[in-house]
């Protein structure tokens, strides 16, 4: 087994934990948690394929995951910032009573 | 001081103003609309006074004043005012007698609701009646000729709420219609022929000799243009001034109030037509010098005017209502002018129609003061008695009739007729007009005695004739004033002085004959007078009706031929049966026509239309809102599916999510690395 193949595996476990929490959990800031988890699970690619693949000398993927960090934490901050309003209005942060967005 | 030709348009503005404050002030406000009328006919009878004075300073020249109205192609329509002696003499006669009757009609009207209106309308009237005077293009003198007839209209159905007057109104205009068609018909022929409408231009207008030699010309059908022209203006003075046989309005426009008759059915109105043909004698008279037509103008006119003169005296005998006989009176007496028109001698026309309407005037506003007294009593059998309890009217009344019967010497009607009988001799053509004139003169007579016999003399035969009093001198002044110029106007045209005539004819010198010319002829008209009022005495006036149900002597002797005179003639019931029932034929025929045949088109069409609705609607319907409604309700529906695929639940798209992801795992595990 070589390293790539290693790192892949760590990732995958890494975005099923994240989508069985995002699953399991009725919470929305866990459900946000788990998302995330979901999102560097995808990082973790990312920085796998760059460090295994034939340009590691070059520091794209370091770019590419930083980049998709900080566009992660500006969504995490309007999730955080959503889940407050919501708050306010509902008096609950489960993620079943924000429903009145469907069709 | 004289009123020049280019102020010549105040005379009719004044009445004009006049009747519009009579339109504009409330109901109640009655006394400022008769205090406007008479004031504006004052002030219009001044200007009129001075517009004579600055006409006989040049008698002979027509001082004209045109202007353009309005631009027609390259030419233009022209109107104008006209002052020469015709024009001022008409002026002054009509502002002066209108004046009168004016204040007499503040009396007469006292008691009526609406008299304000009714001296609104006066002045209208009167204004119509001065513009057609002072008017110096036909087209003008037209315009004003119907605002005339609008305005007798309006007085005749002036108590409109008798079906009787509101029916002589529709009669007097529609017959009066009649002859104006064929006036304008005969204006439009001579703006076409001529170019031009207006009398006098300088030498441009129609009645002077460059324009009338060229009307003159022969047309294919062997009269002159200026016969045919002159005979359908003609037509409308038939119309206007009640000749046969279009005279059958006038009588039964006596439903107008007694001032409307005095007015306009026998002092100025129906002049108006002897005046239009006066005004347009040079045409009239252009073909006099063709020889070989077959019938000159004034040929018709005056065998027009013969028969009017006997006709209409003939049928005052066998009347029994004071305002007819005096109507029918009034159609004898305009035939008399018709007929000196049409012998050539228009001067004494003018003359006899000045003198008339000073003396009608007098007789009917005398009449109208008679019936005011006798509570609208008109009927000559159930007056009588009056001449003591009515002195003032008995006298005026009296002056009147013999001026009218001609009564020698003293009497203006005197001296008028025996110039129209003198002409009517004189005529070459023909002596027949002249003897219908000598037996009208002795017919004339006649009447005239009935009526003051039975009205004035014997017993009151009716209640109301038994209360009559005299009038308030509202009403008497003006009939003393019309009774002296009865008297005094033939001094202006006596024989020895024919003044009148000089200054009509444009003469700067009176010449004179002796008085007694014609002596002979003088003599016959004098006897026949006498014959007339003797007759008339010993039937009526010798053996006084005793009661209004006695029969009348002549009517008894001759049953006859009066109650065909007193049915006059049956002219109506002619026309009834004529034309009457020609119109209600064609009306009868438009109506099927409109009913069946144009109505069937227009049904059909609009079937046809309602069938291309239907068609239109069906195919809209069915098909193309068939397709549309499918295409809809299939967008509808998947609108909604995804819609409802929309829970709203994060969780289920997390789910769904994972199972993609899972779903992807599986075929890329079962489809091998690649």
């Amino acid at each position: 087994m070589n390293p790539l193949q290693l790192c892949l595996i760590l990732s995958s476990l890494l975005f099923c934990i994240g989508l069985a929490g995002a699953l399991a959990r009725s919470n929305t800031i866990l459900v946000l948690l788990g998302i995330e988890l979901m999102l560097n699970a995808a990082n973790l690619n990312f920085i796998a394929f760059w460090r295994y693949g034939p340009h590691a000398a070059t520091g794209t993927g370091v770019v590419f995951v930083i980049f998709a960090i900080a566009v992660a934490a500006a969504e995490a901050a309007v999730g955080l910032a959503l889940v407050i309003a919501v708050h306010r209005h509902r008096k609950s942060v489960r993620l079943q009573d924000a429903n009145t967005l469907k069709g | 001081m004289t009123l020049a030709v280019q102020h010549l348009w105040l005379i009719p503005a004044l009445p004009l103003a006049a009747a519009v404050i009579g339109a504009l002030v409330p109901r109640s406000g009655r006394t400022l609309a008769a205090g406007a009328a008479i004031g504006a006919m004052a002030g219009a009878f001044l200007l009129a006074c001075l517009a004579l004075a600055g006409a006989l300073a040049d008698p002979s020249a027509h001082q004209v004043f045109n202007f353009s109205w309005f631009d027609l192609g390259a030419g233009a329509l022209r109107l104008g005012f006209l002052l020469d002696p015709l024009t001022a003499f008409m002026a002054v006669m009509v502002t002066f007698v209108s004046l009168l009757i004016f204040i007499f009609s503040t009396g007469y009207m006292k008691e009526d609701a609406n008299a304000k209106q009714f001296f609104c309308f006066l002045s209208l009237f009167a204004a119509a009646m001065l513009g057609l005077i002072v008017a110096n293009s036909l087209l003008l003198l037209f315009v004003c000729w119907e605002l005339v007839g609008l305005a007798s209209y309006l007085l005749i159905g002036f108590w409109f709420h008798k079906p009787s007057a509101a029916a002589a109104a529709k009669k007097a205009f529609i017959t009066t219609r009649i002859g104006d068609l064929g006036f304008l018909l005969g204006l439009l022929w001579l703006q076409d022929a001529q170019g031009t409408l207006l009398f006098y231009d300088g030498g441009a207008g129609f009645l002077e000799p460059a324009a009338l030699a060229n009307l003159s010309a022969l047309l294919p059908c062997g009269l002159a243009a200026s016969t045919a022209i002159g005979l359908l203006v003609f037509c409308g003075a038939v119309g206007k001034s009640g000749q046969f046989p279009l005279h059958v309005w006038l009588p039964d426009a006596m439903e107008g109030p007694t001032p409307v008759s005095a007015l306009i059915h026998a002092a100025t109105m129906v002049a108006a037509g002897v005046f239009l043909i006066a005004r347009v004698y040079p045409l009239m008279a252009a073909d006099q010098a063709l020889t070989g037509v077959p019938v000159h103008a004034l040929t018709v006119v005056a065998g027009i005017g013969a028969i009017t003169a006997l006709l209409g005296a003939l049928i005052a005998t066998a009347q029994n209502d004071i305002k007819r006989i005096l109507a029918f009176s009034t159609v004898s007496q305009l035939g008399y002018m018709m007929l000196a028109l049409g012998v050539g001698s228009w001067v004494a026309a003018i003359f006899h129609l000045l003198t008339h309407a000073f003396f009608k005037a007098l007789l009917f506003l005398g009449a109208g003061s008679v019936i005011h007294a006798a509570h609208h009593e008109q009927d000559i059998r159930r007056l009588g008695g009056l001449s003591q309890k009515m002195k003032v009217t008995f006298i005026t009344f009296t002056i009147g009739t013999m001026a009218l019967v001609g009564v020698p010497l003293f009497f203006s009607g005197f001296w008028s007729k025996e110039a129209i009988l003198h002409a009517a001799h004189g005529w070459q053509v023909s002596h027949l007009p002249f003897y219908a004139a000598v037996l009208g003169v002795v017919l004339t007579a006649f009447y005239n005695t009935r009526l003051m016999a039975e009205t004035f003399f014997g017993s009151s035969r009716s209640e109301n004739a038994g209360h009559a009093h005299e009038n308030g001198p509202a009403m008497t002044l003006p009939l003393v004033m019309l009774a002296a110029c009865a008297v005094l106007l033939s001094l202006v045209n006596l024989p020895s002085y024919p003044w009148l005539q000089a200054k009509l004819l444009g003469l700067h010198e009176v010449h004179g004959h002796p008085l007694f010319e014609g002596a002979g002829l003088m003599g016959l008209s004098v006897l026949l007078v006498a014959l007339g009022i003797g007759f008339g005495w010993a039937l009526y006036g010798r053996h006084p009706r005793a009661k209004a149900e006695s029969p009348d002597p002549l009517a008894a002797r001759a049953p006859g031929p009066m109650s065909a005179l007193a049915n006059r003639l049956g002219f109506d019931e002619l026309y009834a049966a004529t034309v009457g029932r020609l119109n209600d034929a064609l009306a009868t025929l438009s109506d099927l026509l409109d009913r069946f045949v144009w109505g069937g088109v227009i049904r059909f069409l609009a079937g046809l239309g309602q069938f291309t609705g239907l068609v239109s609607r069906e195919t809209d319907e069915r098909t193309l809102n068939g397709g549309f409604d499918s295409t809809s309700k299939g967008l509808r529906g998947a609108g909604q599916a995804y819609s409802d695929a929309q829970t709203g639940e994060a969780h289920g798209y997390l789910r769904t999510l994972a199972l993609g992801f899972v779903i992807l795992l599986i075929l890329v595990v079962l489809g091998g690395a690649r």
